[in-house]
């Protein structure tokens, strides 16, 4: 095999290799992750104490936005593609994705939608100030000029995503080792599917309600303002009909990836292989009629309220079917807790927290307390950062031996663990508290009677970005300097992927392997 | 630290009274929880904090069972207990089991909040209405058919935000002018929005409904304690979203009724003053202090400008008096950031506070701008 990679830059300019590309995503959203908690920290530095002291109102509404574009668009998303394009290949026993020249693409386009939507926060009037959600006529008639920045940089993240969904299904379809069944394949694999059809089916809308806004500030068209005939709710409408979705895009891979870490460490397989197959095609399916539960406070007639209040109630069933079989492939299994075992069950833990908030919001009457409070922050912190960014970090302490040949040091990898869990439940679970007390969301001030626990979750917070800086430290040490790792790295662990040598070879499977 | 410990008993053991006797007796006696939601004192409200409690309890019910079983299998199913992995993996009875339960579970809780909800969409049959609007950032108020209208603003000073001097008590909690409501009677909001959304939120009516531009959207409230109650402004409305709350005061009806008839002899006076003639020193004391309510966000405490242009040299401020007065009374034509006035100031304050722009910030122009010039424009000349 004289067909090695390319050297210097023009290897990672012109690669079709998905590991390559693997590696680009994930080193692409890590970079994303701090841009993006670096923001976080300038709103918790500035919510420490009460009264302004750090920035302005008007700065202050532009982090929070950039913040979760930054995390949703540019940290999770690309963190799972990278994930799928080190791992499907391997898993299914494929030589590489089915699209390499367009897995190139998608993934180089990313990088300029997010220099110029960062670059926004430069230009006069500065950068999107109308939170990550821009609802109508905010981000339209009342945006600042660089809007239209905002909205070219989302049809090139939309044209990414779609392209990386084209090119998971194709590879999972079509690229399959020979006896390598849908039901035999991993669930990571499973979930993945899934979420590329949900992608394809939900990021067109995304690019559709931005381009109503651009027509709206400069064609003189009207989607979205009363003024001229318009409706403000059709905004919304469009955009959880993409957002709702979006939220499962963002964890339906990590529940993939937990559900190949658990049975390895806890020497067991995993519990309910078809049912949780069919639950996270349930909740799939469920994630397209739920959208409305982000608007009940908008004035829904009753019926439309009533539905929607309970077919999101309805989404406990799968995802609690799910938990319910994590939790039995954990019992009377013989467990070991590496750290790729601490974050997974710490997630099944912090998620299931938070789907607790996710059902008391369901509920529509209390949802008229809880809506745009901190409580709702507290929810979706909850299930994102354990749920996300948990199964990310799971992940990489997983496959990183099998990535760079080398093994992480564990005791590090602990003291990293215990930092995030701790930073996270400092920060985030006040939040509840100060939520349900009456603090609203995307506020730089407050009144004294939410001090202490500002106070808390800014530390915390603090703490918490310490942790992903450890974070990276664990993964250079280990690249540059960590113990060689075996092959199967892990004790019997299952999958096609510790069948080959660590570090995975640049080609993999060019003859596909038998499946038993 | 705020958390007692007795506000932590409060907290864990009032559901459980609620549940035996009656919520209302305690919602008189509760104080402001630090980290639960507040009982309020409406009907819906306490009926919503049932709900909400009913859920949370539920929650703590299945996490007990479901993390007890995870923490006995951390604990007993270790490799360093010497533990064996069974090789179990599959069992249709259990997962039929936890899908049904939960199912079950699901409809005992959709039931009551099915009937909070329908009680709390029942708007019908109201004996006051209020139309609220939402401003960039601040509350209109109108009493339908009682000729009574006013705004309502954030009342906490610049020096306090900024840390110049201590926080009052209800530190961005205040406003210049509550909603004044009677107790014991069904008050109808209408809610709506004149720019972009906003929503209008008090925590002890458990009412929040978005204000939104060209929608009229409906909740209800009887009170039935007389107090202060406060909210906020709960949807991102731009700047100084987190600068807009709400007051209001629930009053007995007597009182209630002598500040209508307050209220709507001040509007005659205003419409009065119109036709006066002021000084020039009246002029400005008047301006620079509806300066400080109206503008000062956007245009600066020293006129330097800011998301608005600087009106400090500015060539409107400076330049012909016709152009000034129609930017303020009829909003900018480019930017819609700069709106219209003249529903939200009364001619004598639109005449001050253009006599206060053209003379202060050094533009020393001397204009005087009388109140029956402002009518005029208004009137079409």
């Amino acid at each position: 095999m004289a067909h090695g990679p390319a050297k210097g830059f023009s290897r990672w300019l012109y690669t079709t290799n998905h590991k390559d590309i693997g590696s680009m995503y994930l080193w692409f959203s890590f970079a994303m992750f701090l841009l993006g908690g670096v923001f976080a920290l300038v709103i918790r530095a500035e919510l420490f104490e009460p009264g302004l002291q750090i920035v302005e109102p008007g700065f202050f509404n532009q982090m929070t936005t950039m913040h979760g574009l930054v995390m949703v668009f540019g940290a999770v998303m690309p963190a799972f593609v990278g994930l799928a394009n080190w791992m499907i290949p391997m898993m299914v026993g494929a030589p590489d994705m089915a699209l390499p020249r367009m897995n190139n693409w998608s993934f180089w386009i990313l990088p300029f939608a997010f220099a110029m939507m960062v670059a926004t926060l430069f230009m006069e009037g500065g950068g999107p100030n109308f939170g990550w959600t821009f609802y109508a006529p905010l981000s339209t008639t009342y945006a600042p000029p660089s809007v239209t920045f905002f909205i070219f940089a989302v049809h090139i993240m939309g044209a990414s995503s779609i392209m990386g969904s084209i090119n998971i299904i194709a590879t999972i379809l079509n690229m399959r080792a020979p006896g390598m069944t849908l039901m035999k394949m991993p669930l990571f694999v499973w979930t993945w599917l899934i979420t590329a059809y949900l992608l394809i089916a939900v990021m067109p809308v995304l690019a559709g309600v931005v381009t109503m806004m651009l027509m709206d500030i400069h064609f003189g068209t009207s989607f979205f303002d009363a003024a001229g005939g318009g409706d403000p709710v059709l905004f919304q409408h469009v955009f959880w009909f993409f957002g709702h979705p979006e939220v499962y895009i963002m964890i339906l891979p990590a529940f993939g990836i937990v559900s190949a870490i658990i049975p390895t460490f806890a020497r067991k397989p995993l519990f309910g292989y078809s049912s949780m197959v069919y639950a996270t095609a349930s909740i799939a399916f469920l994630s397209f009629i739920v959208w409305a539960h982000h608007m009940f406070t908008v004035g829904l007639p009753i019926a439309g309220e009533l539905f929607f209040m309970y077919a999101t109630m309805l989404i406990a069933v799968p995802t609690g079917v799910k938990v319910f079989n994590w939790v039995t492939t954990m019992f009377k299994g013989s467990m070991t807790f590496e750290t790729p075992m601490l974050f997974s069950i710490a997630f099944v833990i912090l998620f299931t927290i938070g789907g607790f908030s996710g059902l008391m919001l369901a509920i529509a009457p209390a949802d008229f307390q809880y809506h745009d409070t901190y409580f709702v922050v507290a929810h979706f912190h909850y299930v994102l950062v354990p749920g996300a960014i948990f199964s990310i970090t799971a992940g990489v302490y997983y496959w990183l031996p099998k990535w760079c040949g080398n093994m992480y040091n564990e005791t590090m990898g602990k003291v990293q663990f215990w930092l995030a869990f701790i930073g996270l439940n400092v920060t985030f679970f006040p939040m509840h508290f100060v939520g349900l007390a009456g603090m609203q969301r995307r506020v730089p001030d407050y009144n004294q009677f939410f001090a202490d626990f500002n106070m808390i979750s800014s530390m915390g917070a603090f703490l918490f970005g310490a942790a992903q800086l450890m974070l990276l430290y664990n993964v250079i040490s280990t690249i540059v300097s960590g113990k060689k790792a075996s092959d199967e790295v892990w004790e019997d662990p299952e999958g096609l992927e510790w069948t080959v040598p660590s570090p995975a070879p640049y080609h993999t499977f060019s003859t596909p392997p038998p499946i038993k | 630290m705020l958390i007692t410990i007795n506000r932590l008993k409060a907290w864990l053991f009032t559901p459980a009274l609620l549940l035996l006797s009656n919520a209302q007796a305690i919602a008189q006696e509760a104080e402001r929880s630090s980290i639960n939601m507040p009982i309020g004192v409406t009907p819906v409200s306490q009926d919503v904090y049932g709900l909400h409690m009913t859920m949370f309890w539920w929650c703590v019910a299945i996490g007990v069972v479901v993390f007890g079983v995870m923490f006995y299998s951390m604990i007993v199913h270790r490799k360093s207990n010497g533990a064996k992995a069974s090789n179990f993996h599959d069992s249709l009875g259990l997962e039929i089991t936890w899908t049904v339960l939960p199912f079950v579970i699901l409809i005992i809780m959709a039931i009551p909040a099915t009937s909070s909800l329908v009680k709390l969409y029942d708007t019908s049959e109201s004996e006051v209405d209020v139309v609220i609007t939402g401003y960039q950032w601040y509350w209109g108020y109108e009493y339908l058919d009682q000729d009574v209208k006013f705004f309502s603003r954030l009342s906490t000073p610049q020096e306090q935000i900024y840390n110049q001097a201590p926080k009052g008590e209800n530190y961005l909690l205040e406003v210049d002018e509550p909603l004044v409501i009677p107790i014991n009677k069904k008050v109808r909001f209408l809610v709506t929005s004149n720019d972009v959304i906003h929503a209008w939120w008090v925590p002890d009516l458990a009412v929040k409904r978005d204000a939104i531009p060209g929608y009229i959207n409906e909740s209800w409230a009887r009170v039935e304690k007389p107090g202060t109650y406060r909210g906020v402004c709960a949807e991102l409305c731009g700047k100084d979203h987190g600068f807009m709350p709400v007051v209001v005061k629930a009053v007995e009806q007597d009182e209630y009724d002598t500040w209508l008839t307050e209220r709507r002899e001040a509007a005659a006076k205003i419409r009065e003053l119109a036709k006066k003639t002021f000084s020039l020193e009246e002029l400005m004391a008047q301006g620079e202090e509806v300066y400080n309510k109206a503008c000062v966000a956007c245009h600066g405490v020293n006129g330097e400008g800011g998301v608005g242009k600087a009106i400090a040299g500015s060539p409107i401020a400076t330049g012909d008096i016709a152009a000034h007065i129609d930017i303020i009374v009829n909003g900018s034509k480019n930017n819609p950031l700069m709106a219209a006035y003249k529903e939200t100031l009364s001619e004598v304050d639109t005449a001050a506070v253009i006599t206060y722009q053209r003379n202060a910030f050094g533009n020393n122009k001397g204009d005087v701008v009388q109140p029956i010039d402002i009518l005029k424009f208004k009137q079409g000349k």
